[in-house]
Order: structure tokens, then sequence, then C-alpha cells
């Protein structure tokens, strides 16, 4: 009745959240005397998930799942619940992660919560706490089912170390035909860049820029910091920067460490979407804007003078740094 | 002087015609009734219940997206573009709103919208019933974020399902979408049925419709059939309601000096 957790890799090696996943899952088997069970497809040594408390990998490899494919996935995850009689599955909130949670709950008649922000606060009955409302709250909610699935809001957990010694073995669940009935043509992915989804730090600038040509100190500063960039809800809109930087209630959630907004007046949509980031930084000309409200730190001043001053001296910290 | 020419027209406007038939999609556009975004979110009876007194309701935002899709399937291609909802008799404002922006009939399955997975049976019902070849619905919904509804009801129905879909392309029964993933996009090929959880990039902002005075009027003709629910346990229960606890105010710095200092001393993020 082991708590099993789904990890995600990319290129052979783990995301961050997969350990936070394995941290996770550590921690609620913990609390029902259990052990952890992850899955890792294609992912090459798997011998670190031990480090966040997985007593038992199953390794799959598999051509066939080269690709993320969501049916396929949740199938190999079923298999492996149903193989390991797991009563609890944890998974976390990327993009790929809720394309499969569903069709794993249905598949497993299992019932799902996802936004998970703590451990359960019982797990008989169980019942976690996860944000709703774009996290302008959170629900307490009990699952009824036999079997359980939860997904781990991003960065809510954090990354536990809990050194156990973890056995790996071979997983060779049975495809079927069906489970490839959609089909990955091409992938488009900058593969120099920070994601926003991975992101510890996103700076993110709204109309208060003037103009997509000013961009460059933007990105000079996510550069600095190794951040991601982002932009308000009018900016995507008007074109100035892409649509996969929209961040807000309607466009992508952001639940980064240090999210540092410059020019970003801080409509309700635009909080909502960023609000689980943990330190946020406001730097505006507008001392009346609403997200000064919402900061933890802010600069009232010119975003076109302050900006190159905080590239330059962030430059000189981490030189000083290291 | 009838031309050679002149029946070529007729008979590419007869096959235009038979094509459209063919490829004739019965679309069906999941509604969520769900809180305006700019509500301030509060909560009654012993914070069990959201509490609705001075709420707007509205389209749910990636349902809409999804359902001006459904509109330009119908004015491009030929399609029937049904909607549903899972609720009760207040919900029918936003039933109506999406008549008025064009779609041609609405159903309510009268049962309270519990969780993901009731709703879900709900719709999978509507679904196989109506025989309809594609579905849209939200990648989720405002309120309860719970982004499962869509992927549920492709389970339950055996259809393919594309999540976070921001584009979308029909041809007879091969379907074309653009899911957007974690630092990028991809691109699947896949076949109707399908099931899609949409948002932004289905349509643009200024795709978006208002209705006018006379898709409302027209919208109060249209039919609304209300539903009896099949049966469904909820998976999944709510018992309380929280809020975040309040911020402290900001700390506000004159120069870059303090900010990088606190960011590495105090909140320790650099």
């Amino acid at each position: 009745m082991s708590v099993l957790v789904y990890t995600e890799s990319e290129n052979g090696s783990f995301k961050k959240i997969a350990h936070e996943a394995v941290s996770y899952a550590k921690g609620i088997a913990d609390a029902m005397g259990t052990t952890v069970t992850a899955v890792a497809v294609n992912a090459g040594d798997s011998s670190e998930l031990g480090t966040y408390g997985a007593s038992k990998v199953l390794e799959v490899s598999n051509d066939k799942l080269q690709n993320f494919n969501a049916e396929a996935y949740a199938d190999v995850l079923a298999q492996a619940v149903k193989n390991e009689g797991a009563k609890v599955v944890v998974l976390t909130s990327s993009a790929n992660s809720k394309f499969m949670a569903p069709l794993v709950a249905v598949n497993l008649e299992a019932g799902y919560v996802p936004n998970v922000t703590e451990l359960p606060s019982s797990t008989e009955p169980f019942t976690v706490k996860h944000s709703v409302f774009t996290n302008k709250a959170f629900s307490n909610t009990e699952i009824n089912t036999d079997t359980k699935v939860v997904g781990l809001a991003k960065n809510a957990y954090g990354i536990k170390e809990n050194p156990t010694s973890a056995s790996t073995e071979a997983f060779s669940p049975s495809l079927a035909e069906d489970d490839f009935s959609t089909e990955v043509v091409s992938v488009d992915k900058a593969t120099d860049k920070v994601t926003i989804a991975d992101a510890e730090i996103v700076v993110s600038a709204g109309r208060g820029m003037k103009g997509p040509e000013n961009w460059g100190m933007i990105e000079e500063l996510a550069e600095t910091l190794g951040a991601a960039t982002a932009c308000s809800k009018p900016v995507s809109d008007m074109g100035w920067r892409p649509h996969g930087e929209h961040v807000g209630q309607t466009g992508k959630p952001v639940a980064s460490n240090l999210y540092i907004a410059i020019g970003i007046s801080g409509a309700i949509q635009h909080l909502a979407g960023i609000n689980a980031s943990k330190t946020k930084v406001v730097i505006n000309n507008d001392p009346e804007a609403p997200f000064f409200k919402a900061a933890d730190y802010g600069i009232v001043g010119d975003a076109f003078e302050v900006v190159p001053q905080l590239v330059e001296k962030l430059k000189a910290f981490k030189a000083a740094n290291g | 002087m009838h031309s050679i020419f002149e029946l070529y027209l007729v008979s590419l406007a007869s096959l235009k015609f038979t094509q459209q038939n063919s490829s004739y999609m019965k679309i069906l556009v999941c509604i969520s009734h769900v809180p305006d975004t700019t509500s301030k979110i509060n909560f009654t009876d012993g914070d069990t219940k959201f509490d609705t007194n001075g709420v707007q309701f509205v389209i749910n935002p990636n349902d809409e997206f999804g359902l001006t899709r459904a509109m330009w399937f119908k004015e491009k291609q030929g399609a029937a573009v049904h909607v549903a909802n899972v609720g009760g008799p207040e919900t029918e404002p936003t039933l109506r709103k999406a008549l008025a922006i064009g779609a041609d009939e609405a159903i309510r399955v009268n049962t309270p919208a519990t969780d993901g997975y009731s709703v879900a049976k709900q719709l999978a019902h509507v679904v196989k019933e109506g025989g309809y070849d594609l579905v849209i619905g939200g990648r989720e919904s405002i309120d309860y974020n719970g982004g499962m509804v869509p992927g549920m009801v492709a389970k339950m129905i055996d259809a393919n399902f594309v999540n976070t879909c921001i584009s979308l392309e029909v041809e007879g029964e091969s379907a074309t979408a653009i899911r957007e993933i974690d630092g990028g996009k991809e691109t699947i090929s896949t076949k109707l049925p399908l099931v899609v959880g949409g948002q932004k990039g289905l349509v643009e902002e200024s795709d978006l419709r208002i209705p006018n005075m006379r898709g409302i009027m027209q919208a109060r003709s249209k039919p609304l059939h209300v539903k009896e629910p099949v049966d469904a346990t909820a998976e999944t229960n709510t018992n309380t309601f929280e809020k975040p606890a309040p911020k402290g105010a900001v700390k506000l710095v004159d120069t870059v000096d303090e900010l990088v200092d606190l960011l590495h001393n105090e909140a320790k993020v650099i």
C-alpha cells in the first residue's frame, strides 16, 4: 500500500519538481506508515531519488514513450499503482502532470485533488489543503475513494532530503494501440531559456515599459539572475511579447521564489496568478499602484533608471558572491 | 448564354455542400458558471460555502475562448454548437449569454456541481446522448481550478484528449492541435471524437464577442433543455475554506543597493 509518485524527467535527468514530489510523497508515506515507490520513464539512472525518500524506483524504458503522451503515461502509472497496491498517487502541477492526472484518476476510480499545498492534515479520512480561486483562497478537501490522486502545487512543499536506500526495478507496462491515438508531431521549445514553470526567479514587465523595443534591459536583468521572463496580460494582448510569457489568472501561474514586477500596476487578475510566489518585488513609478500592497519589497521609481542600476548592482553582487 | 463555366460553378457549389455535410461537426462546449475575475472571495456558513452575495457570474474565461473557437467552426466549416452546464437554475443566465454569443442550443443538467468527477460524469452522459464529435472545455475553471473535467470526460467516453490547447484545426475526422507545454508548445495530431481543455490562444482576446441586441433577443427563443442528472457520487468533498494569512506591509527602499541587500540577507532568495 505504498505511496506512488511520478517523477518527471527531461533528456535523461530528473526535474526539480520530481525531487519535490518525492520529498512530498515521503511525507505522506511517513504519516501513513508506508514507503515511497517512484515511477520514472526513460530517465536513465534513478538512484538519486533515494536522496529524497524513495525506497523503490520502477524504471520504465520504452522508445514509444520518448515523447510525452498523456494517455500512454496515464496507463503506465495506473498499471504501476495496481501492481504496487498503492493507495496514494502523487503528481505535480507541471503541464504534463495536469494533462494526465484526470485520466489516471478515472482509470483508477480515484478521487483527484490538484494544487495541494501541504501534507494531508489527516490521512484517515484523507484530507488535503489546496489552493482555489486562483490563490485567493484554500479549500480543505476530503478524498473519499479508496485510491487517492493528489497534484502538488509547485514550490509549495520544497525539496527535502531524506536519504533512503532505493532499489530499482525494471517495469514493463503493457501498452495498447489505443494509448497512441494522439501523436506528437513536433515540439517547439527554446532549450537555452529558463521556463516560467521551472524558474526559481521570474522577471516580469508590463505596460510601464512603453514598448517592445525596451525589453532589452528586462532580458538582461533576467539573464543576470538566471531568471525566466514574463509579462502582464495587456503586454501579451498587444503583441509586445509572446503569449507564452503572459502570467496571471488566464495566463500561466507563477510560484517562484522571487518574482520581480516592473511597470506592472497589479490588477487583481495578475496578482492572483503570481500570488503563490514567495517573495515579490515591485518597481513602479506610481506609488499608488495596487501591486505595492501585494509586494514584499518595492522601489518607487522610473524603471528606465532603476532597472539598469539593478542589473549593474547584481552583476557586481554575483561577481563578489560567486 | 449559360456557359460550361457556370455549370462548373454549380457543380462546385453542390460539391462544397456535400463536403460540408460529411464534415458537419456536432460540438459541445462545456460552460462553467464562475465569479467574475474581479470578485472579492469570501465564505459563509462557517467557511463552508462560497459567498455569492454581490458577486457577478460570468462564463469561465477559458471556456469562452473555446466557445468562440466553436463559433469559428460553425461559421467557416459548418457545425452545430451546443453548450452545457451542470448546475442549478441560477446558472441559466450564463447559458443564455452563451446562446446570445451564438450557440444553437443549451443544456443544463439540473444538479449542483459538487466535485469535478461528478460534473464530468454528468457531462459524459450528455456527450454520449448527443453524439458529439468535439467537446471543448476550459483548461480549468477560475473558481475551483480543478482542471480535471475535460480529461475525465474524455476518459469516460473513450475519446482523445488534448489539454492546454492553444490552437485547433479539424478536417474531416482528423484534428491538429497545439498544446502549451512548460517552456514551449507541441503540435499534436489526433482524431475525432476529441475532447480539448482550451485556453487563450484557441482564439485571441480581441476575437471574443460581446453579445449584441439581436443575439440577446434570439437567445431568448433558443432551446435551453433542462435534463435530470444521472447517478454520480462525488469522490471529494470540501470541508472548509480559508483565506490566505494577511500580508505584512511592503518595505519600500530608495536604492538598488538596499534592495539587493534585503533579497540576499533577509529574503534569502539571491
